[in-house]
C-alpha cells in the first residue's frame, strides 16, 4: 500500500514541477548576470553591496567566461535571457551582430576600469627585468631567426633570449586559449613583441593583400595561412604560443598557479593582478618594459599588459526585471568604482575621473552603443 | 646433458617419501602465504594513509575557518551621523550611514590617525558587514538612537588572518597589512579588546564576497532542495523500473538492450547529463536556469542508473520460494510484489537510493552547464530560487582571490564530508538492521 502512495506523491511532484514551470519562466525578481570570470570578483561585490544595502534580491553573478557570456546575453530578450553580460575585452562584431539577429538591438556599453596582467615568479628568486621582446622570443612558436625568415623556437633559457637575463629553462604557467586571460596576453604582450620586428610590424600594419604576400614570401610563412584578404597572418603568428613544454597550461585557476610557483622558484606564472596583489608574501611580479606592475603603474597605463574591463546591459530589461537600475547605480557610484573605492579595494584599477563622468552619464542617460569595428 | 640431468633429479625426487616432498615445499607455500597476505594489508595501509593525510591537511588548513577574529568597540548610535530623523521611515533606515557610526568609533579609539591613507587603513580594520548589523540592532530596539553600546563586532580578513597566524611559527602573515595597521591590532591585544569567537556567520550566512561575512547556509540549502527533487523523482521512478524489469518484463531482446542502456547509463560522465538537461530543460521546456528545480532534475537523469541498479540487485536476492509460497495461497502477481517483494526488498533498494543520494550531493560536472554555479547571496527558501550546492561553493572559494577564502574553502569541505559520511554511514546501518538473509 505504501508504494501506490509514493507514485501518487511522484505523481504529484511531475505535475507541480510543470505547473511552477509555465508560471515562472514569465517572472524574474532578480537581476541575472554572466560573463567573464576576471570581472567575476568585482561584480559580485558590488551585487551583494547592492542587495544588502537596498533589500532588493541579490542579482545573480554566473562566471561564464566573456564568450560564453557573450553567447549567452544575446541570445534574445525575455526574461529567461540574462540582463548584463561581463566581459574582459570590448563586444566583437561577431557578437554584436549575433544580438541583433536575436532582437537584442538596444545595449549600453559601459567600461568600468582595467586590470593588468602580471608575470610573476617566487620570492625565492630575484625579479625578472622583461620586455614583451623578451615575452615574444620565449614563448612563440615561431619566431624570426638570423635571416630575417621565421624558424621554429629554438629558445631553451632565458639567457638565450637575452643575454642579461639569468641562465634558467623557460618554464611559463599561463591559463589556457579559453581563458580571456590568455586572449589580453596574447594581444597585449606577444603581439607587442612581435611588433618590434620591422618585418613583423610591417605585416601587422600593412592592408595590401600583395604587400602581404610578399612579405610572407620574405618572412617563409606558407601560403596556406592567407585568408580573409590576410588580416589574421599577423595574429597568426602572433597568438601561437609554443607547445613544446616551455609553456605549461595550468587551467583557469590563478590560485593553482600561485601554488606551483612557490614549488618551482625557477618558473614564471601568467594571472590577473589582483592575485598577486593577495599574495604578495608568495610571488613578485616582473618588471616589465622597466615598470613595475603596481596599481599605479597600471591606472596610468605606463605598465604595458593591461587591458579594459566592460559590460554590457539589455536596455529592454530595463523597468522589467526590477533591480537592473539599481545595480547599475551602485556599479557607476564613486564609492564603487572611485579611485578609492571598494572596486580598488578587490583589486580592479579604475579609469579616470573624466571617462567615469562619462560612463556614469551614459548610464544614465541609457545610451546605447554603437556596432564595433 | 639437461635430459640427463633432470632425470637424475626425478629420480632422486622419486626415492623421497610423499611427506618429504610436502615438507620441502611447505616453507616456500607459507611464505608465498605470507606475502600475499601482505600485499593486500600494504593495500589497505596506503588507503588509509591516503584518507588519513587527506584529513590532516583538510583539517589543518580548515579548523580556523569556525573562529572569528572580533573587535570590542564603544558604538554611539548618533542621529546626526546616521541621518536618521525618524525611525519609523524605512527610506531613511535604508540609506542610513552605519559604516559612519563604525568609523566614528574606530576614530574615537585610536586618537590622532590623520592623513588619508591612514584613516582609510583604520576604518578597513572592522569588515563592512558590521554596518549592517548595527542597523538591525536598531531597527530591533529604538531606543538606542543617540545611545552608546559597547559591541564585539566582526574585523576584517586581512586581520583575520593576520591575528590568527601572529602565533605560528612562520611568523604572522602580514600580506597587505601596513605597519600601522599591525601597531593597532598590537594595541588591541594588550588591552584585551581582541578575541577570536566561534563563527557563527558561516553557519547562518550564505555566500559573500567578503571573506569573513561568507556562510555555507546558502549552499547547504540548495543542495538540500536539489536532492529533495532528485529523491521524489529517482526513487519512485527507479523502483517502478527496476519492478517492471525483474518482475514482469518477459526476457527478450528488447528488454536485454535496455538493461545494457542502464547499464551503460550508469557509466557516462556526469557533464553529459548537464549538456542534457541544458538542452531539453532550460532551452526546450524553458525552466529558468540556476534554480534547485533544474538541478534536482538533471541530477536524478544521473542517480537513476544506479537506482535501477541496486533495486534489481536487492530485488533479485528475495528468494523465489516467497513469490512461490504467495502465489499459492492465491496472491495475484500485483500483492506478491506489494504484499511480499518490495517490503523484502525494501532496505536493498534504500541503500541503492541513499548511495545514489551521496553521489548526487557531491556532484558538480552536470550543475556548470545549468548554472548553478553562480555567485548567490540570499540563501533559497524555495525550488525556484537561485541556489548553488556545497561542492560548487567550494570551488567557488577555492578560486576567490582572497587569502582568507583558503580556510573557508577546506572548512566547507569538512562540512560537505560530514554530510557524506552520515548518508554513508547511514546506508551501512539499513542494510545491517533492516536486511533479512535467507
Amino acid at each position: 500500500m505504501k508504494n501506490t502512495h509514493k507514485l501518487a506523491i511522484a505523481g504529484a511532484a511531475i505535475a507541480l514541477t510543470m505547473a511552477s514551470t509555465t508560471v515562472l519562466a514569465a517572472a524574474r525578481d532578480y537581476v541575472s548576470v554572466v560573463g567573464s570570470s576576471t570581472v567575476y570578483p568585482f561584480a559580485t561585490v558590488v551585487a551583494e553591496r547592492f542587495g544588502k544595502s537596498t533589500g532588493n534580491a541579490t542579482p545573480k553573478v554566473e562566471s561564464t567566461g566573456s564568450g560564453g557570456g557573450m553567447k549567452l546575453f544575446c541570445s534574445g530578450v525575455g526574461t529567461i535571457h540574462p540582463d548584463v553580460t561581463n566581459s574582459s575585452r570590448r563586444m566583437k562584431a561577431s557578437e554584436y551582430k549575433l544580438c541583433q539577429d536575436n532582437g537584442v538591438t538596444d545595449v549600453i556599453e559601459v567600461l568600468i576600469g582595467y586590470d593588468g596582467i602580471v608575470v610573476a615568479n617566487s620570492k625565492a628568486r630575484e625579479p625578472m627585468q622583461l620586455t614583451r621582446k623578451d615575452l615574444f622570443l620565449a614563448l612563440a612558436v615561431q619566431v624570426p631567426g638570423a635571416d630575417g625568415k621565421l624558424i621554429a623556437n629554438p629558445y631553451k633559457t632565458w639567457k638565450d633570449v637575452n643575454p642579461a637575463l639569468p641562465n634558467t629553462k623557460i618554464e611559463v604557467l599561463g591559463p589556457p586559449p579559453t581563458s580571456g586571460t590568455r586572449d589580453a596576453f596574447s594581444e597585449l604582450a606577444m603581439e607587442g613583441g612581435a611588433k618590434k620586428f620591422a618585418d613583423l610590424a610591417a605585416l601587422h600594419g600593412s592592408k595590401d593583400a600583395g604587400e602581404i604576400k610578399m612579405l610572407m614570401a620574405k618572412l617563409d610563412i606558407p601560403e596556406s595561412v592567407f585568408n580573409k584578404k590576410g588580416k589574421t597572418v599577423f595574429k597568426a603568428v602572433a597568438h601561437a604560443i609554443r607547445e613544446d613544454g616551455h609553456y605549461i597550461e595550468a587551467g583557469e585557476n590563478d590560485n593553482l598557479i600561485v601554488q606551483k610557483l612557490e614549488a618551482n622558484p625557477n618558473a614564471l606564472g601568467i594571472f590577473g593582478f589582483s592575485f598577486l596583489d593577495q599574495n604578495s608574501d608568495k610571488v613578485q611580479g616582473s618588471i616589465v618594459e622597466g615598470v613595475e606592475p603596481e596599481f599605479d603603474t597600471i591606472a596610468n597605463k605606463s605598465y604595458p599588459i593591461s587591458r579594459p574591463l566592460y559590460f554590457y546591459v539589455k536596455k529592454a530589461h530595463i523597468g522589467v526585471v526590477p533591480g537592473i537600475e539599481g545595480y547599475l547605480a551602485e556599479f557607476s557610484s564613486e564609492k564603487a568604482w572611485g579611485e578609492e573605492g571598494y572596486l580598488a579595494d578587490k583589486g580592479m584599477i579604475p579609469m579616470p575621473t573624466e571617462l567615469r563622468k562619462q560612463y556614469a552619464t551614459s548610464i544614465k542617460s541609457q545610451q546605447l552603443m554603437t556596432e564595433p569595428k | 646433458m639437461t635430459d640427463l640431468k633432470n632425470g637424475s633429479v626425478k629420480q632422486a625426487n622419486l626415492n623421497l617419501s610423499r611427506t618429504e616432498i610436502i615438507e620441502r615445499s611447505l616453507a616456500k607455500r607459507y611464505r608465498a602465504e605470507k606475502r600475499f597476505r601482505c600485499y593486500g594489508i600494504m593495500a589497505i595501509v596506503f588507503g588509509l594513509m591516503c584518507v588519513a593525510l587527506l584529513f590532516t591537511d583538510i583539517i589543518s588548513k580548515g579548523y580556523k575557518a569556525f573562529a572569528q577574529t572580533y573587535i570590542q568597540l564603544e558604538v554611539t548610535y548618533d542621529a546626526n551621523i546616521l541621518g536618521i530623523t525618524d525611525l519609523n521611515d524605512p527610506q531613511q533606515v535604508a540609506l542610513g550611514d552605519f559604516q559612519g557610526i563604525v568609523k566614528q568609533a574606530l576614530k574615537n579609539r585610536f586618537e590622532g590617525v590623520s592623513g588619508r591613507k591612514a584613516k582609510r587603513e583604520l576604518y578597513g580594520v572592522i569588515s563592512n558587514g558590521a554596518g549592517y548589523r548595527l542597523r538591525d540592532r536598531l531597527v530591533a530596539n529604538h531606543q538606542l538612537l543617540n545611545q552608546s553600546e559597547t559591541l564585539w563586532l566582526v574585523a576584517d580578513d586581512d586581520i583575520d588572518t593576520y591575528y590568527k597566524s601572529m602565533g605560528s611559527d612562520a611568523g604572522p602573515f602580514v600580506g597587505r597589512m601596513s605597519e600601522q595597521r599591525q601597531g593597532w591590532i598590537e594595541q588591541l591585544t594588550e588591552a584585551d579588546e581582541v578575541e577570536l569567537r566561534f563563527n557563527r556567520n558561516f553557519f547562518v550566512q550564505g555566500d559573500s564576497r567578503e571573506p569573513e561575512l561568507a556562510g555555507i547556509r546558502g549552499a547547504a540549502m540548495g543542495s538540500l532542495f536539489t536532492l529533495i527533487i532528485t529523491i521524489l523523482l529517482s526513487f519512485p521512478i527507479g523502483v517502478a523500473a527496476a519492478v517492471y524489469l525483474e518482475e514482469f518484463a518477459p526476457r527478450n531482446r528488447w528488454t536485454d538492450l535496455i538493461e545494457v542502456n542502464i547499464n551503460n547509463l550508469a557509466a557516462v560522465p556526469s557533464i553529459i547529463f548537464g549538456l542534457l538537461g541544458l538542452a531539453i530543460f532550460i532551452n526546450f521546456f524553458h525552466v529558468p536556469r540556476s534554480v534547485p528545480l533544474v538541478g534536482g532534475l538533471v541530477l536524478t537523469l544521473m542517480t537513476l542508473p544506479t537506482i535501477i541498479i541496486s533495486s534489481r540487485a536487492a530485488i533479485k536476492a528475495v528468494p523465489p520460494s516467497i513469490r512461490e509460497a504467495a502465489i499459492g495461497v492465491g496472491a495475484s502477481p500485483m500483492q506478491v510484489v506489494l504484499h511480499h517483494v518490495l517490503p523484502l526488498a525494501m532496505p536493498g533498494m534504500m541503500t541503492g537510493a541513499i548511495i545514489g543520494m551521496a553521489q548526487a550531493l557531491g556532484e558538480t560536472a552536470p550543475l556548470l552547464m545549468i548554472g548553478m554555479v553562480a555567485f548567490i547571496v540570499d540563501v533559497p527558501g524555495g525550488f525556484t530560487d537561485p541556489s548553488t550546492v556545497l561542492p560548487v561553493q567550494i570551488f567557488l572559494w577555492a578560486d576567490s582571490p582572497e587569502r582568507a577564502f583558503m580556510e573557508k574553502t577546506s572548512a566547507a569541505i569538512m562540512v560537505l564530508l560530514a554530510f557524506l559520511i552520515v548518508m554513508n554511514t547511514l546506508a551501512v546501518i539499513l542494510r545491517k538492521k533492516m536486511e533479512r538473509r535467507w
